[in-house]
């Protein structure tokens, strides 16, 4: 049985990740669970840069991207983070559906 | 101002008093008096109009035509162009006078008889409208003016006639006098489209050169000669068109003078005068035997009447018939002469029977007069010269006129071989003696039979009698000749002169050409003797005939009205014969002429039930056919409409609402999309993406 870990399955972990991430984002209602599921497929992403740097397929690039990414996350967190403060505020709740102001 | 303008004066004088009194009737005060002064003033323009003209210009005819209508040539048509105006001519001139003195006359009178009249001021406006009416006819110089005048006057007597419409014999009256008329006029109409249509003129002096040009004759020309003829059979009620005036004596007594006396009736003889020159042999022979024919019935029924205007009706038709028998048998100046004549002796005795009518508070039925000689001495004097100079008693103006007509029937019988004119003529002479003198005999002398009515009778005013008085003195010889026994020498005999015919040689009399003396009666010298041109004063057979026959006829006719004198004086002066018992052995006959030969029966049973029967037919046929028609074509139509209703409401309307719920109902599917939330959008999306990956993935 071959053991090696080759990139199909970094690319399948990856996938997974995704899905595990859209699956998040799409069923929580939770906004803080939503976020949740936007940091698992922005990881599904770095995820799949390193591992195309690793195997060659890219050059550095790719570990650059992946590190732009993380910061990226970490800002974008703190300022979501601070939405759903806001959000928490001013209607008490933090449930997305609930959150309709724009519609009426 | 020539005569011609004073002419149109005296036409529109009257028309302006209608026209005042109809508007301003109420306002002014004693309307009655201006309509009247009005008539005076028009009488005496006609009267100086006739003098210069007859007496001291000796002017030939005035004319004054002009331009109605000008349609230019076109292509293809010849261009049209109509000429009307008025005519003065001797018999033009001689009838203003009659016309306006028996006018102003009658207005005269009218203000005794009317007074106290509700419609006072309509009546004398209608009066005023008639005298306009007639004196149109007068004064047109064309054939179309004087047909729409002539309507006038039918109009106006309708107006008259009915006065008293609260009277339902008044206003059936006035429609009958209307309507028979109207007969007669539709002939009078295809006339004038006959000559019109030949001749592409109007005017009288048009026509007659047209027809002495040869662009008419033949037998279109004896039937435009007959049926203008019509016109005058209706308006101067000529047998069998006579019905109308007897009832029209429903009107007030006055009006009959002038209608019935020198106006309206008088229309047809005049126009018989004025279109004399295109009448050919046959028209004349027909116009010769229908004025016998009337003279004749009228008199006959006269004698059997026993109310006074009714007696004085049928005598007028009976004149009337004299006049047209005149002008038939060729006497033309008799027939003129007896026309104006008539006017002044006719008036009088219709207003002296107003006069006794009024003395009796409208009591008509000579029955029940009787001895009113001593209460009213003038209506009895003028009365008695009235009705001699009706029966053609010397010394009178009416033995002058009815003298020289017999005279011409007398000669036209023997020269044409209809005897049977002379003998009716001269048959009537005997009876119109007799019936005018049991009117006088019954009405004024004997005893008074209704003595309540009688205690009341007085004479009549100043204002009725003056009247009597003026017409029974121009009822007289001398205002027309000096020598009682010639008519020939009276002026209107001289002034109105026959015309010369202008119909073609074949078509006219040989006998009213001139004829040499020397070759005598004989008729085949007739077409030689058209040689000998009349330029020179020549002597036709027709006059050879009549001066032989002068003496004669003049003896015969005055023994017959002596006779028919004597004869109402046996029977009812000196009741030497009983009147019952003559009634009793004639009954049949007697029966036959009191109800006026039954006319007003057979009239009634063929032309009136028929039209009635054919008014029913016709509104039969309108109430079920065309109904029907109209009544399926809707029924038809609300059917389909039904249909396309159902139509409308079930498969355009269900298609409409159809599309509109698919609509509604595809936008419900998609409305469930649409929900708001942004994870379902992100599924969506991710389907989409999915999808798209598959649909483009290169195998």
């Amino acid at each position: 049985m071959n053991l090696h870990v080759g990139l199909t399955d970094f690319l399948i972990v990856s996938a997974i990740l995704f899905s595990l991430g859209i699956y998040g984002v799409v069923t929580r209602k939770n906004a803080i669970m939503v976020l949740m599921g936007i940091e698992l497929i922005l990881n599904s992403a770095n995820l799949n840069f390193v591992a195309f740097t690793r195997f060659g397929l890219m050059n550095l690039t790719g570990q650059v991207v992946a590190v732009f990414v993380i910061i990226l996350a970490a800002a974008e967190a703190a300022v979501l983070l601070a939405i759903v403060l806001n959000i928490h505020q001013q209607l008490n709740t933090v449930n997305v559906d609930e959150v309709d102001k724009l519609k009426n | 101002m020539t005569l011609l303008h004073l002419a149109i004066a005296v036409l529109f004088l009257p028309l302006s008093g209608f026209t005042l009194l109809i508007f301003f009737g109420k306002k002014i005060r004693r309307s009655d008096l201006v309509e009247t002064a009005i008539l005076f003033v028009a009488l005496a323009f006609s009267l100086y109009i006739m003098i210069e003209k007859l007496f001291i210009l000796h002017l030939g005819t005035l004319d004054l035509t002009f331009r109605w209508i000008d349609i230019g040539a076109l292509v293809g048509h010849p261009g049209f162009v109509l000429d009307l105006g008025i005519a003065i001519d001797n018999i033009t001139a001689i009838m203003l006078v009659v016309v306006t003195l028996i006018s102003s006359l009658v207005h005269l009178f009218s203000l005794g008889y009317m007074h106290d009249d509700i419609r006072y001021t309509r009546y004398y406006a209608y009066l005023g409208f008639f005298s306009f009416s007639m004196l149109g006819i007068v004064l047109s110089n064309n054939i179309l003016m004087m047909y729409v005048f002539w309507e006038l006057v039918g109009i106006s007597s309708y107006l008259l006639i009915g006065h008293w419409f609260e009277k339902k014999s008044a206003s059936d009256a006035g429609k009958k006098a209307f309507i028979v008329n109207r007969v007669g006029d539709v002939g009078f109409f295809i006339g004038i489209m006959i000559v019109f249509t030949s001749l592409h003129t109007v005017l009288f002096s048009g026509i007659f050169k047209g027809i002495a040009a040869g662009q008419l004759s033949g037998p279109l020309l004896t039937a435009a000669g007959i049926l203008i003829f019509c016109g005058a059979v209706g308006k101067s009620a000529q047998f069998p068109l006579h019905v109308w005036l007897p009832d029209a004596m429903e009107g007030p007594t006055p009006v009959s003078a002038l209608i019935h006396a020198a106006t309206m009736v008088a229309a047809g003889v005049y126009l018989v005068a004025r279109v004399y020159p295109m009448l050919d042999a046959d028209a004349l022979t027909v116009i010769a035997y229908i004025g016998a024919m009337t003279a004749f019935l009228a008199a006959t029924i006269a004698i059997t009447q026993n109310d006074i205007k009714k007696v004085l009706a049928y005598s007028t038709i009976s004149q009337l018939g004299y006049m047209i028998l005149g002008l038939g048998v060729g006497a033309y100046s008799a027939g003129f002469f007896h026309l104006v004549t008539h006017a002044a002796f006719k008036a009088g005795l219709f207003l002296g029977s107003g006069s006794v009518i009024y003395a009796m508070h409208h009591e008509q039925d000579m029955r029940n007069m009787g001895g009113l000689r001593k209460k009213m001495p003038i209506t009895y004097w003028t009365f008695v010269i009235f009705s001699l100079s009706i029966s053609g008693i010397p010394l009178t103006s009416g033995f002058l006129s009815k003298d020289s007509i017999l005279g011409g029937a007398l000669a036209y019988g023997m020269l044409s071989g209809n005897y049977i004119i002379p003998v009716l003529g001269y048959g009537v002479v005997f009876l119109t003696a007799f019936y005018m003198f049991r009117l006088i005999i019954v009405t004024f002398h004997g005893e008074p039979r209704d003595l309540h009515k009688f205690e009341h009778a007085k004479e009549s005013p100043a204002v009725m009698t003056i009247p009597l008085i003026v017409l029974a003195s121009l009822s007289l010889f001398i205002f027309y000749t000096f020598n009682p026994f010639s008519p020939e020498s009276s002026w209107i005999m001289k002034d109105v002169v026959k015309p010369e015919s202008v119909v073609p040689a074949a078509q006219s009399r040989g006998w009213s050409k001139p004829a040499v003396i020397e070759t005598a009666m004989s008729p085949t010298a007739s077409s030689t003797s058209s040689q000998a041109q009349s330029g020179t004063k020549s002597v036709t057979y027709y006059e050879e005939a009549l001066e032989e026959s002068h003496y004669f006829g003049m003896g015969l006719s005055l023994t017959l009205a002596f006779l028919g004198i004597l004869a109402a004086f046996i029977i009812y002066h000196w009741k030497k014969i009983d009147a019952e018992k003559l009634k009793q052995s004639v009954k049949p006959v007697y029966t036959f002429l009191l109800n006026k030969w039954y006319f007003d029966e057979l009239y009634g049973a063929t032309v009136v039930a028929g039209t009635v029967r054919l008014s029913r037919m016709m509104a039969w046929f309108d109430g079920h056919i065309i109904d029907g028609i109209v009544n399926g074509a809707a029924t038809v139509t609300r059917g389909a409409s039904t249909l396309s209703g159902q139509f409308d409401h079930y498969v355009v309307d269900g298609l409409v609402n159809f599309s509109a719920r698919f609509t509604g109902l595809l936008g419900r599917g998609a409305r469930q999309v649409q929900t708001g939330k942004i994870q379902t959008y992100i599924v969506f999306a991710l389907l989409g993406v999915i999808i798209i990956f598959f649909a483009f993935r290169q195998f």
